[in-house]
């Protein structure tokens, strides 16, 4: 089976939510409540347990042109957000049950008859896509739609999507069209629109990319995602420092302790 | 009918009309909306943008965890230091008090862990899923396991050690006793500390940039605990016990001062706010409070200075206790900061 990829494209994305919805349908989510962000038409807000795919509605400084509006409206941009699906995954990485694991189409998948939520996974994420459910005590996070994948069927916000800004595929070809469609539109004097794909981090590439207008961390995309596990040799090499210590500082205390009894207990 | 629906207009006299071009005006003139009863909390309202994120919602999850793992962190540290004192007590032929009470310390410590942790998952029933892989790549795994090793070691040799002053010597206890004192040894000495890996290398700000310093923060923390309990259940005459309490609680005075004196972004939460007075009272408690006891305990007469090293004991656990719920805390706040990690050069 090929290594798949979702291609996101804001600069297709009406906003429609329809992708949302699909996720929540086909999986069978809870609903995220009824709160009011207080700001924008984004009431979500971000991804978590009980949303997999989560629309920006991205509204930025007027700038003319931008978005399609007018100079003195607000620009809008919307982008559909989901699980990157790192090619080195904190969150799979750290997993102490193995209940995450890599499929064979590449995406991270949460076993949920596995995961005894220790929220462990919650912290390695950079990203902060996944989270722990505190109603059912496990993590959950996009599947991928590992189920749909295994049946040859396409994730169900890449099938549902109206305008085709989210795209799924093979990941090589999906690259290829990413600079394809990258190029046509700095031809069409999109000059701001760029890749988003971290594959000069620690983090390696993902398996969901992004097509976004302007700078990525308006979209609360970070610029230098790192997967936790490049701090492990400092943490480790600490904690032998400091065991080293104890150990040498006891031993150390109680040899120079004069007041010994010598019956060896 | 529509003439005698309620009007939101608080002034009362204004047409629709005109309420809404006075709140333009009011915004045009002012950039913020004022007006009694108009105004939504939190405007003006930040925009998308490359210096404030997504509207500035925090990228990071917190931790899910609850008040277990802290205090986890805190009972997991005493009774890791305690095993190494005891089992080091033992080989090096200290008091017989000592080297038990240090060992029902860290059996102790072997029972209440696990609970602490089974209590903390989303689905505790399911814990044993922990032990069906061990992958060196986890810090959670690692410690797992070697919670696991620590624990059996350190039970055994506690109770192996009471048969044998019950009952007398016999080869199998002595074999039971011997190996359980190295192991709760060998794996005492990285659990005493792990829990500052277990959390540096995340995701959280705070703590991954604090990554070098945590274990062995840790480490002296539970070092400082673990002396501590010790001297309050009467070890105050033993040089051994005072040494190491005063080269815990030098350092961290010294971790504490290293915290205070850096003027960095990611520290923010360990200095400001509500976490960073947690920070701050147990780094103080931890530090510099038992540090100045044990040191006037030296130049006191034998019955103050008794009396100094269990103050300095009654601090050092506490502040033990304080600066572990403090670096838990901070973990959250730090992973509410929407901007540190939007920025580069993370490492």
């Amino acid at each position: 089976m090929s290594v798949t990829a979702f291609l996101t494209d804001s600069t297709l994305c009406i906003g429609c939510k329809a992708c949302e919805v699909a996720c929540k349908e086909w999986n069978g989510i809870d609903d995220d409540g009824l709160h009011w962000s207080g700001f924008s038409y984004d009431n979500t807000g971000a991804v978590g347990a009980s949303t997999w795919r989560h629309v920006k509605f991205v509204e930025q400084a007027p700038v003319p042109g931008f978005g399609g509006n007018a100079g003195e409206q607000t620009s809008w941009t919307f982008s559909s957000d989901v699980c990157k699906h790192c090619e080195e995954a904190g969150c799979l990485e750290v997993c102490p049950t193995g209940s995450i694991v890599r499929t064979e189409f590449g995406g991270v998948f949460i076993q949920p008859d596995i995961c005894n939520g220790c929220g462990y996974c919650v912290t390695s994420c950079p990203f902060g896509v996944v989270e722990r459910n505190p109603k059912d005590g496990r993590a959950f996070k996009c599947t991928f739609c590992y189920d749909r994948q295994k049946a040859g069927l396409q994730p169900a916000c890449a099938k549902v999507c109206p305008t085709e800004s989210i795209k799924f595929g093979e990941i090589e070809e999906l690259r290829a069209e990413a600079n394809h469609r990258l190029e046509e539109l700095h031809r069409r004097g999109i000059d701001d629109a760029n890749v988003y794909d971290p594959r000069d981090t620690s983090v390696g590439g993902t398996h969901a990319m992004f097509i976004v207008r302007g700078d990525p961390r308006s979209y609360n995309l970070p610029p230098a995602p790192e997967v936790p596990t490049v701090y492990q040799r400092k943490a480790w090499t600490s904690s032998a420092f400091a065991a080293a210590l104890l150990l040498c500082g006891t031993l150390a205390a109680f040899i120079s302790d004069g007041n010994r009894d010598h019956a060896k207990y | 009918m529509s003439d005698s629906l309620p009007v939101p207009n608080p002034t009362g006299k204004l047409s629709r009309e005109d309420r809404l071009n006075e709140i333009r005006r009011q915004v045009e003139r002012e950039g913020r909306l004022e007006i009694v009863g108009d105004r939504p909390a939190g405007a003006p309202f930040p925009q998308a943008s490359a210096e404030n994120g997504y509207y500035r919602i925090p990228l990071l999850k917190e931790a899910p965890w609850t008040w277990e793992i802290p205090l986890y962190f805190f009972v997991g540290g005493a009774a890791g230091a305690a095993a190494v004192i005891g089992a080091i007590a033992n080989y090096t032929g200290a008091d017989r008090e000592l080297v038990r009470d240090a060992r029902w310390i860290a059996a102790a410590g072997s029972v209440i862990s696990p609970a602490l942790l089974v209590s903390d998952l989303g689905r505790p029933e399911r814990f044993l899923a922990m032990l069906r892989v061990f992958k060196p790549q986890s810090p959670m795994s690692v410690g797992v396991w070697t919670l696991v090793g620590f624990s059996t070691g350190a039970i055994a040799t506690a109770f192996a050690g009471h048969l044998r002053d019950r009952y007398g010597p016999s080869l199998p206890l002595r074999v039971i006793e011997n190996a359980g004192q190295a192991a709760s040894l060998a794996f005492g000495l990285p659990f005493s500390n792990y829990t500052g890996v277990l959390i540096g290398a995340t995701a959280v700000p705070v703590w991954n940039r604090n990554v070098e310093n945590l274990p062995i923060h840790f480490g002296a923390s539970g070092l400082g605990a673990a002396v501590g309990i010790l001297e309050l259940l009467g070890h105050r005459k033993s040089r051994a016990l005072q040494a190491l309490g005063l080269g815990a609680a030098i350092f961290e005075t010294l971790e504490g001062a290293r915290i205070e004196s850096r003027d960095r972004a990611y520290l923010d939460p360990l200095k400001r706010g509500a976490s960073g007075w947690i920070t701050r009272t147990g780094g103080v408690l931890a530090g510099p409070i038992p540090t100045f006891l044990r040191v006037a305990s030296l130049f006191a007469s034998n019955k103050r200075s008794q009396h100094f090293r269990k103050w300095a004991s009654w601090s050092a656990v506490v502040g033990s206790l304080v600066t572990r719920i403090a670096w838990v805390y901070a973990g959250r706040v730090s992973a509410r900061d929407w901007k540190l990690p939007l920025e580069r050069n993370l490492v």
